[in-house]
Formats: C-alpha cells, sequence, structure tokens
C-alpha cells in the first residue's frame, strides 16, 4: 500500500486586487491544479519542473505548511488512509516531522541563527516524545549529526559557525530525528557546490536504504531524479505533464515538455551535441492560456490546443501524460 | 542549573573582554549598592527635624556637608543617597512594566495580526496621539499621588512604542524560514513565539529597556516637577525640581547638579551595560568580522585579555590584525 497517496490537489493564491482596494480579494491564481500521484514505501519520487511551476507550493500544500494567502481548493491527501486535509490544525500537528518532514528550498537559512544547532535539532524530539529528557535528546542529537557527517561536538556551535553544507546536512539531519516515514527534499542541493552536491545525494540515497526511507525530491536537475527516483512527475505550469517511472520518462518521453526538457540537459554519450533550449518563459499564473498551458511554447501545437486543455489519461499502465492524443502518435 | 551555570560563564566571558560592560554594571551596581545600604551610608537622616539657621540655608559644602545643604537646610547627600531608592525603583519597575505589556503587546499584534492584531494597534494609535505628560496628571490627579500609583501610571503608558517596534521586527521574522521550519516541525504558534520569534526580538527589547529605564527616572522627574510626585519621599527628580524652583538663583550648583549627574550615571552605566548583554542574547555580533581580530582570537581560544598584547604580535606576523 502506498504510504502516501494524492489526489487532486489545487492549491490557490489569493491576491489583493489593486482596483478594489487594499484587503479586497481579487482573482484566485492556480498555483496547483489537479496534481495526483502516490509514494510507496522505500521508494522516491521526483518532483521536476521549470522555477514557478507550483512544485514547492504543492509539497507545502502536502504539509499545509501554504502562507497565509494560499488555500487547498479540492482534493486529498491520505497518508496511510488518513486524509490530512479535513484534521483539525492540532491533529496536523502531530504528523509534520514524526510522519513526514521536509528539508527546504535553500535549507542554510531554515536554522534559527540565534539558537544552537543541537538544541534546534533537540527541539522536535521533545515535541514528538521521541526523547523524554534533555539527556536522551543530545545523545539522539549526536547519534543524528554523525549520521550525517558531522561531529557530534558542533551541536554546541550556532548555525552561523557552520558551512552552507554543514548546515544543510545539519538540516537533513533535523528533518530525521523523528524517524520520519516520508521525507520530502526541496531542491536539496541547489546553492551548494558540485562536491557538496554529491555528498548530499549520496547521503540521502544510503539513509533511504538504511532507514526505509520515502522520498520525494522536488529538483529542476534531471541528472539527480535519474541518479536517486523511481517515479518521476513532471509538472509544467501548474499541473501534471507527465508522470511515470523512471525508466519510461528517459527512454519514452510522450508529453513535448519532457521531450523538451530532456533535450536542454547534457548528454554524456554525445558531449558536444549542442544544448536544446525551449523559447518563450512558463505562463504568469494570473495570465494561463486557455488550452493547453504549454502550448505557447509548444513545438508540435495544433488548433486544439490553443482551446482545450488535455485530460491527463493512462497510455500505458503507470504511465500518464496531459497531451492531446493525436500528438502522441509519434 | 547546569545551564545556568553555562550562562553565568558565558556572561562572565563576553565581560571579561569588554572592559566597557564592566564600567557599565560598575556603574550600576555601585547605585544599587548605595540605595540598599542608603540608612548606613547617609551621614544625615532625611526626616530627622534640624535646628536650622539662617547662614545653613543653601550652605555651600562643607566638611560638615560634603554637598553643601539645600532650601531648608537639609543635607544635600543624604537627600542623594535615599534618592536613589525612589529612582531606581521607579525606574526598574515602571521600565519592566512597560517592556513586558509591550513585549506581549508586540508579540500577538505582529505574529497573529488579522482582527487582534489591527485592534491593539489601533489602541497604541490611540494612546500615541494623546499627549502623555497632560494624561498622567489626570490619571494621578484622579487616583491620589503615591510611589506605586506614579510607577503604575509610568508603566502603563510607557510600552507604546516598545510595541510598534517590537511587532514592525516580529512581521519580519515571521516571514522567515526558520519559523517556516519550526511549523513544520508541528510547532504551536506558543511554542515559536516563545522559542524562535522571541529570541530574534531579545536584543531590541534590551535596548529599549535600557532607554525605558531611563526614561522612566526622568518622567518620575517630570511629575515630581509639576508637584505631583509622591510628597513624602525624595527623588531625585523631587530635587532636581525643588533645585530649579529655589536654588538656581541663588547659584546653588550644589543642589543642582548631583540629582542630575546620579541619572546621568545611571543611564550610561545602563547603556554600556546593554551594548554587552546585546552580544550575549545575538551570538553573531560576537564573531562578526567588523570586530576586533584580537577579541575574537580570544573568544575562540580562551585567552585572557592581559595575553593580547601577545596575541596581536602573533596575529600581526600572520597578517591579520591592522
Amino acid at each position: 500500500m502506498a504510504v502516501l497517496e494524492v489526489q487532486n490537489l489545487s492549491v490557490n493564491y489569493l491576491t489583493d486586487d489593486p482596483s478594489a482596494g487594499s484587503g479586497r480579494r481579487g482573482a484566485a491564481l492556480r498555483a496547483v491544479e489537479d496534481v495526483s500521484f502516490s509514494l510507496e514505501q522505500g521508494r522516491s519520487l521526483g518532483l521536476v519542473g521549470e522555477s514557478g511551476c507550483g512544485k514547492t507550493t504543492a509539497m507545502l500544500g502536502v504539509l499545509r505548511l501554504l502562507p497565509a494567502e494560499g488555500r487547498i481548493v479540492s482534493g486529498e491527501v491520505r497518508y496511510e488512509g488518513v486524509d490530512l486535509l479535513r484534521l483539525s490544525e492540532r491533529e496536523m500537528r502531530k504528523y509534520r516531522w514524526s510522519k513526514m518532514s521536509i528539508v527546504f528550498q535553500g535549507a542554510m537559512n531554515a536554522l534559527n541563527p540565534v539558537r544552537k544547532v543541537g538544541d534546534q535539532i533537540a527541539e522536535p524530539l521533545m515535541l514528538h516524545g521521541a526523547a523524554t529528557d534533555k539527556k536522551e535528546a543530545s545523545e539522539r542529537v549526536s547519534e543524528l549529526l554523525e549520521m550525517v557527517g558531522i561531529i557530534p561536538e558542533m551541536a554546541r556551535q550556532y548555525p552561523h559557525q557552520y558551512s552552507g553544507g554543514m548546515r544543510q546536512r545539519a538540516m537533513i539531519a533535523m528533518a530525521l530525528s523523528c524517524s520520519p516515514d516520508i521525507l520530502i527534499a526541496d531542491e536539496p542541493t541547489t546553492a551548494l557546490d558540485v562536491m557538496i552536491q554529491a555528498q548530499i545525494l549520496d547521503l540521502l540515497q544510503n539513509l533511504q536504504q538504511e532507514l526505509e526511507l520515502s522520498i520525494i525530491l522536488v529538483t529542476h536537475d534531471l541528472g539527480v531524479v535519474a541518479e536517486i527516483c523511481d517515479d518521476v512527475l513532471v509538472m509544467y505550469g501548474g499541473k501534471t505533464a507527465e508522470y511515470a517511472s523512471v525508466d519510461t520518462i528517459y527512454n519514452e518521453p510522450l508529453h513535448p515538455y519532457t521531450q523538451r526538457l530532456l533535450q536542454a540537459f547534457p548528454d554524456v554519450d554525445s558531449p558536444t551535441s549542442t544544448l536544446a533550449s525551449i523559447p518563450g518563459y512558463p505562463p504568469p499564473l494570473d495570465a494561463l492560456p486557455p488550452g493547453c498551458r504549454f502550448e505557447p511554447r509548444c513545438h508540435c501545437k495544433s488548433d486544439v490546443c490553443a482551446v482545450e486543455s488535455p485530460p491527463l489519461v493512462a497510455v500505458k499502465p503507470g504511465h500518464y501524460v496531459a497531451c492531446h492524443p493525436e500528438h502522441l502518435e509519434r | 542549573m547546569e545551564q545556568f551555570a553555562a550562562l553565568l560563564t558565558e556572561i562572565w566571558r563576553t565581560f571579561r573582554l569588554r572592559p566597557m560592560g564592566i564600567v557599565g554594571a560598575l556603574a550600576l551596581l555601585s547605585v544599587v549598592f548605595v540605595a540598599i545600604f542608603a540608612p548606613w551610608l547617609a551621614p544625615y537622616d532625611p526626616d530627622e527635624r534640624i535646628d536650622v539657621e539662617p547662614g545653613d540655608l543653601l550652605a555651600p559644602p562643607d566638611a560638615e556637608h560634603l554637598l553643601g545643604r539645600d532650601d531648608a537646610g537639609k543635607d544635600v547627600l543624604s537627600q542623594l543617597i535615599y534618592g536613589a531608592r525612589v529612582s531606581l525603583t521607579v525606574g526598574f519597575v515602571a521600565s519592566f512594566m512597560s517592556m513586558f505589556i509591550g513585549t506581549t503587546v508586540g508579540l500577538v499584534a505582529g505574529y497573529y495580526g488579522g482582527r487582534i492584531g489591527n485592534a491593539l494597534m489601533r489602541l497604541v494609535d490611540f494612546l500615541l496621539v494623546i499627549p502623555h505628560l497632560p494624561l498622567m496628571l489626570v490619571l494621578i490627579s484622579m487616583w491620589g499621588r503615591g510611589l506605586w500609583k506614579i510607577i503604575l501610571v509610568i508603566g502603563l503608558l510607557g510600552w507604546i512604542y516598545t510595541a510598534r517596534l517590537v511587532r514592525s521586527q516580529v512581521l519580519s521574522i515571521k516571514e522567515r524560514q526558520f519559523v517556516l521550519r519550526a511549523r513544520a516541525i508541528g510547532a504551536g504558534s506558543l511554542r515559536i513565539i516563545a522559542r524562535h520569534v522571541f529570541p530574534q526580538v531579545l536584543p531590541l527589547i534590551l535596548a529599549e529597556a535600557v532607554l525605558s529605564v531611563s526614561g522612566a527616572i526622568i518622567a518620575e522627574s517630570s511629575l515630581s516637577f509639576l508637584g505631583l510626585g509622591d510628597p513624602t519621599l525624595v527623588s531625585w527628580g523631587m530635587m532636581l525640581n525643588f533645585a530649579f524652583e529655589r536654588a538656581i538663583s541663588r547659584m546653588a550648583w550644589w543642589f543642582l547638579l548631583p540629582p542630575g549627574f546620579a541619572i546621568v550615571w545611571v543611564s550610561l552605566g545602563l547603556v554600556l551595560m546593554g551594548s554587552t548583554l546585546e552580544e550575549i542574547v545575538n551570538p553573531r555580533l560576537k564573531t562578526h568580522h567588523l570586530f576586533d581580530a584580537r577579541r575574537m582570537v580570544a573568544l575562540v581560544t580562551g585567552a585572557r585579555p592581559k595575553d593580547f598584547g601577545e596575541l596581536s604580535r602573533g596575529l600581526e606576523a600572520e597578517g591579520v590584525a591592522e
């Protein structure tokens, strides 16, 4: 059974309408629309897409940590059968971190600068009863830090005394402190140099095997996804473009966006070939195209694409594509 | 207990490296000492009835009366020593009260915002536009004169700027990522405020508290000046006002200057100590690159100030020091 099942999750951002005066609600921006996926125990899902396509918003929605303007308008987030969206805030707090934890984008800023790193890692332990007293908590903190390759003595230091990579690892240690089932890693390696990136990814992979973690990896690095993930969900403009296993995505991508995305990535086999970029920009949320979200940038569009949004269909078991069928016959 | 000891060590380590902090602490402690041991230190009892001769009124300092006498023939030094009790009590208690209210209001208004926040800030705006001194006058004349009533009035009106300051800081802090992370680990609002937001505004509150203590002492003087002080007690403010009314025209500087200097002495001590305390609650300040390189090395290695000479020679050799 899947540990996490997300069905038709839609998230809107409410905006202030400047013409209606402050405080009045303007149009709702559809940041995430109808995203569904399921995550099995011990497997990992890659969430891929350009900046601003709703990856982070979808993950914050799953944890119900959206900013005040964000609203989950429909959908279900089932953790072991429990719909998290129907829980009260108090009940939801018990699920956070103990079942599902997150390493934020730019995780190095997620540490409180005026508190010692060890104390911060100990905080969720005490909060969720994973440690009963301070002594036990500090022992566990030492273990966790050692696990991510930081000497335990550094627990007594402040975040500014850590390097960027160490802070990132400290955040991973913190994310694993309550032995969650699911780890959401939101671009865990952005802003790190290549050596540290590789270390962090190795670390994640090893921990996954050791702890039977399920990982959702949010990234735009397709190379990382190929290495780590079992399934891939490609998002575009807030919607699912393609959802399949990693082999299918890399070997027989069907959605034009996925195809172009893969071409835009360097290939080891033909290192001299020029990279193809996708002309244009992702659609702004306040001016989404009426038909397919990718239509304005698509290289194989037809008339129907501009008026009708293609539904997400299963072309094979486990391979979902949102593209008009006539384009899939290639 | 262990943590408390660690905090004390931390305070000592920081103060040891900042001579100005020690000077400030000593300045403040000296006044506290004087206030506590006033009956033993003061050469005369201020309540004692004395037989005054015309020549004693506003007599200049001499061997018997080190700071001369006031217009009623009483010893100025004794008044100054006893006045420390009143002024310090007013300063610290009223300031603590206004800091407490201001911080609470600021945290709540800033963190929760919405209707509660709006209501609180409108109350602040309301209190802000009413001139304080007339309001204090009205309140005191309604409640009657007395030390604790004065403290209450000063404390209840002094929190407004703190509340605004704290709120604006909280508005920015609550958008920081570590607050989102605190929510992600399953912390509730109260815990986030106490553990993550409050420590961040603490330096601000500390700086504000330092100013507010001297502000409260001065507010008490203003009330005394207008004849609304506690008539049974001598405070520095009261002395200033008597001196202002009766001594200036007779050039009796020994009555005017001591209470003024005493207020400056306390304020200065607080400011000097405050900046050092700020370093303790804001650990980043300590290892800031703009700081003295010798001090940073001393903090890391635990060297003593007297080793600084050697340290800086070593650093110069390494090309670190200026």
